[in-house]
């Protein structure tokens, strides 16, 4: 079966979303779709699936024009998608999930599961998976999750596969299964339409690549293109994919911590009793896979968690127990996870959320009054320094793109006397020419002599900044390696796997 | 190592704690310090029921320990139920109703309780908050949230009470009250699904807009021409065969009017349709993650307009128990804040049909008990005893529910624009 689209064209607003974009899909090929974020790949997918409708084009199947307005058409066209957030309900059961929409109906009006059961556990030994049928959603690990979606598809007989983005909460591991099944998926005539902006995955299996930017497809290429060229026609410049790093001095020890343990509000502890030495001019990356207790690492430095053990001593002083205000005013800088929850305030202006922790110091101060010219001359300077793009420091913080976000909070972060930065995922959802900029920052900073704590999923990230890696598996510093370690190796670490090689 | 207890085990352990406690400052309360010195008496016939013990007599301040000693045999029960890390639900109860009857057989020290009318009233009471929290049930499974369940039970209440005064049948009255309950409905739906409003400020306004209504039309109509518009009929009991002879259950459960018959009906039905049909299913997927059920095919927001009307024609008939189930006649805001005391019911009940009929017995018990111990002349001042209801609900919320989840999407209209 093949999918074809013509001219489609989605407009929100005076933004132009897709910009009359032409595809062409093939059974048995995996066609990589690759742009940056806000490049139109979800959008374009969304009106494949009917969540979206196109102000123009149209979507053949097998040549035949569609109508497609409802994801239950797009389903009964023979197209099955992998959301890049799962489209499972977390409390139901693997089974409850696959037959929903698709119920059957027993005896007396009572739903029937059983053949779902059945179909799960076939599909399962086909593909070599292991899916419990009675498992709930919210209790597997993601990866299984992401089955249990390709699964659900595969049983409702999909021809054309969409994945969007289904590498980005996978550990190395899990990708790599992902791409044989998608290679499987391929032998057995399934056409895939792989989305991503991961340039190693694609061209590891995309049997054709369609480089999308601002709304338009570029080009066509082949996979044998090289990474810098896909890259520079993805963002539509030259980029710099690999950061300049030098060798230097390494100080001394800036920020240590002993036996840091922290508990999450149900009481587990999720940071087990942790030592590390971060040291003045260098970059620490704590590695690991989501949810093995980086982010409650990262927060109790800030003091941002509540039960926290263990000490944590910052040029000499212990810094565990102060207030936030007094943390970051004693030399921390932080960049937290989610720049949206954590880092700004959406609805305050672009000035104002630059000076959301010197708002009660001179000179924007003075007494109980705020100056508002002080503040905004303030933020012009900062503007120009990091390159922030806007149209005024006046405008909400929301107007502005992710990468521009988080120009924002490092900016701000960086402006107050440093000593040490706590980077949590700098680089989440940004496109390759806003990471670029936060790389340098990042190495700005650990040449200039700063410690940086650098909390990170993405493993080219981490090899490319980091002068020692600390990976954490299930709340442990389970290694702390030198960045020449090879990537599967640190792959294997995060998986929990501990190879005797890969110790320094 | 300091052993961690994660927040539920921390629950339990004060359920644990507090229903001890409770158990030993009973026996030493009711059994000793302040014993009573009369008998108290326990009628256990009310109807034509079978008599196997017509009513039984019993020194208060024995009946007090009996009962205490229970509560205390059960709680350690529960002690060791707990180190071994099993459910400590059964005796928990068994050691609250201990506690309870303790402190009826001391309070009534001298006097007679009639047991069996107590817990019929108990269920009375609950009838309205049973079908209040059905409503609000249906709506915040589907991801709605139903503040206006009062304003629904009113409404109804009014509907019924009228037509069937205009038509001197209270089976126009009961046929009457769901379509006003779902006019009700009607309004949320519209403003909550199609309009995006605040759901909760909504369900407010609904409220406020049908008590002001009602008393309008209360005293402009039914007050003036009374005769006419508010002298309603009502259910006579109905003896089902066999099962009314029992003794103690029979006259409670089985000889009611029908309006207590459609409830059994209802929540048996909405048990079994939420979690074996299609409907529920997709129901509690709506509720949950609608993203995620819109994404295979389901119409989200036309499905939760259907539940609303649903849940507006459950909650019609819990207001037709006001007056053609009960009274015969409206009364000015006569629910009371009954749709509230639901929607705590609902909570309290952890979103599941049984759960909520469970907590609005629980409810209706502790009312019934506060005005009967008023009625029979307890000397307890009755303000602590209007006190009880909501004190047996903080102990229990705090010590024996466990971790109480709404449904993920509740309150959250869907948009599909949300998804680009």
């Amino acid at each position: 079966m093949s999918l074809e689209l013509r001219g489609i064209t989605k407009t929100f607003g005076l933004f132009t979303a897709n910009d009359s974009i032409d595809l062409k899909v093939e059974a048995g090929k995996i066609h990589a779709i690759l742009g940056e974020n806000g490049a139109g790949k979800s959008t374009l997918m969304n009106i494949v699936y009917g969540l979206l409708k196109a102000d123009s084009g149209e979507i053949f199947v097998d040549g035949k024009l569609q109508n497609i307005s409802e994801p239950s058409d797009a389903l009964s066209a023979g197209i099955g998608m992998v959301h890049q957030h799962f489209m499972l309900i977390p409390v139901f059961t693997v089974a409850e999930n696959i037959v929903l929409g698709h119920e059957k109906i027993g005896k007396f009006g009572v739903l029937d599961i059983a053949a779902a059961r059945e179909a799960i556990i076939k599909v399962s030994k086909d593909f070599g998976f292991s899916v419990d049928p009675d498992a709930i959603v919210e209790t597997l690990p993601v990866g299984i999750q992401q089955k249990v979606e390709i699964i659900r598809a595969l049983i409702y007989e999909a021809k054309v596969l969409i994945l969007d983005e289904p590498t980005a909460v996978l550990t190395p591991q899990e990708t790599d299964e992902l791409l044989k099944t998608m290679q499987e998926l391929k032998r057995k005539g399934t056409a895939i339409i792989f989305i991503t902006h991961k340039l190693r995955e694609v061209r590891a299996v995309a049997d054709e690549i369609t480089i999308i930017r601002r709304g338009k497809v570029i080009a066509a290429v082949s996979p044998s293109t090289s990474e810098g060229e896909l890259a520079s026609m993805m963002v539509g410049r030259e980029v710099d994919l690999a950061p300049d790093r030098q060798e230097h001095e390494i100080g001394e020890p800036i920020l240590v911590a002993n036996n840091l343990s922290v508990r999450n509000v149900s009481g587990t502890e999720v940071v087990k009793k942790i030592n590390f030495e971060l040291r003045a001019g260098e970059v620490l990356a704590v590695a690991g896979v989501q949810g093995n207790g980086q982010s409650e690492l990262a927060r109790a430095i800030v003091n941002l968690e509540d039960h926290v053990e263990g000490s944590l001593l910052l040029d000499g002083h212990e810094i565990r127990g102060l207030s936030i205000y007094d943390s970051l005013h004693a030399g921390i800088a932080y960049i937290p996870e989610s720049r949206e929850l954590d880092g700004l305030v959406s609805s305050f202006s672009i000035a104002e959320n630059l000076i959301l922790d010197l708002h009660d110091q001179a000179p924007y101060a003075s007494g109980i009054n705020l100056s508002a010219k002080v503040v905004s001359e303030q933020a012009e300077k900062h503007v120009l320094e990091f390159d922030i793009r806007l149209q005024s420091v006046s405008d909400a913080v929301s107007t502005l793109s992710g990468g521009n976000k988080q120009k924002v909070v490092i900016a701000r972060e960086l402006s107050r006397p440093v000593k040490v930065l706590i980077a949590s995922q700098p680089t989440r959802g940004l496109d390759v020419g806003s990471i670029e900029f936060v790389h340098e920052r990042i190495l700005g900073e650990r040449d200039a002599g700063r410690g940086v704590l650098l909390f990170s999923t993405e493993l080219d990230e981490v090899l490319a900044l980091a002068d020692r890696i600390a990976v954490m598996y299930r709340g442990e510093i389970i290694e702390i390696v030198d960045s020449n370690v090879s990537k599967e190796e640190l792959g294997l670490l995060m998986a929990g796997v501990v190879n005797e090689k890969a110790v320094s | 190592m300091r052993e961690i207890k994660s927040s539920l085990e921390k629950r339990r352990l004060r359920g644990v704690r507090v229903i001890s406690a409770l158990s030993a400052l009973s026996m030493i309360y009711f059994g000793v310090i302040n014993a009573g010195k009369e008998k108290t008496t326990f009628g256990f016939v009310i109807n034509s029921e079978w008599v196997i013990m017509k009513e039984w007599a019993i020194s208060a301040a024995t009946g007090a320990r009996i009962f205490s000693a229970l509560s205390i045999l059960a709680s350690i029960v529960a002690v060791m139920a707990y180190r071994k890390r099993s459910p400590i639900i059964v005796p928990s109860s068994i050691a609250t109703f201990g506690i309870f009857m303790a402190f009826i057989t001391w309070s009534a020290s001298g006097k007679y309780i009639p047991f069996t009318g107590l817990l019929q009233g108990a269920l009375l009471l609950a009838v309205p908050l049973v079908f209040g929290s059905m409503s609000g049930l249906i709506c915040e499974r589907s991801g709605v949230i139903n503040i206006a369940i009062e304003g629904q039970l009113l409404a109804s209440a009014f509907v019924s009470g009228v037509v069937a005064s205009v038509t001197h049948n209270p089976f126009w009255g009961l046929l009457a009250a769901p379509i006003a309950g779902a006019t009700i409905s009607f309004l949320l739906a519209t403003f909550a699904i199609k309009f995006s409003v605040d759901q909760v400020i909504l369900g407010f306004v609904i409220n406020v807009l049908v008590i002001g209504l009602t008393n309008f039309l209360y005293s402009k109509v039914l007050i003036p021409y009374q005769s006419t518009w508010n002298t309603s009929p009502t259910f006579g009991k109905i003896d089902i065969p066999i099962l009314s002879k029992i003794p103690i259950i029979g006259p409670i459960l089985f000889s009611q009017s029908i309006v207590v018959y459609l409830m059994y009906v209802i929540v048996g039905g909405i048990t079994f349709a939420l979690y074996k049909t299609k409907w529920g299913l997709r129901t509690r997927a709506i509720g949950e993650h609608p993203t995620a059920a819109d994404t295979v095919g389901i119409d989200v927001n036309r499905l939760r307009f259907k539940n609303v009307m649903i849940a507006g024609l459950v909650a019609g008939v819990g207001g037709a128990y006001f007056t053609v189930g009960s009274v015969g006649s409206f009364g000015k805001e006569m629910t009371a804040g009954a749709g509230f005391i639901a929607l705590a019911a609902l909570i309290f009940g952890k979103w599941s049909p049984i759960g909520a009929l469970l907590a609005a017995l629980l409810f209706g018990f502790a009312d019934n008990l506060q005005s009967t111990l008023t009625i029979i002349g307890v000397s307890i001042p009755s303000e602590f005893m209007l006190m009880a209801p909501y004190i047996a609900t903080i102990i229990a919320v705090t010590g024996l529910v466990g971790r109480v989840r709404a449904p993920a999407a509740d309150g959250i209209p869907y948009l599909r624009g949300g998804v680009h």
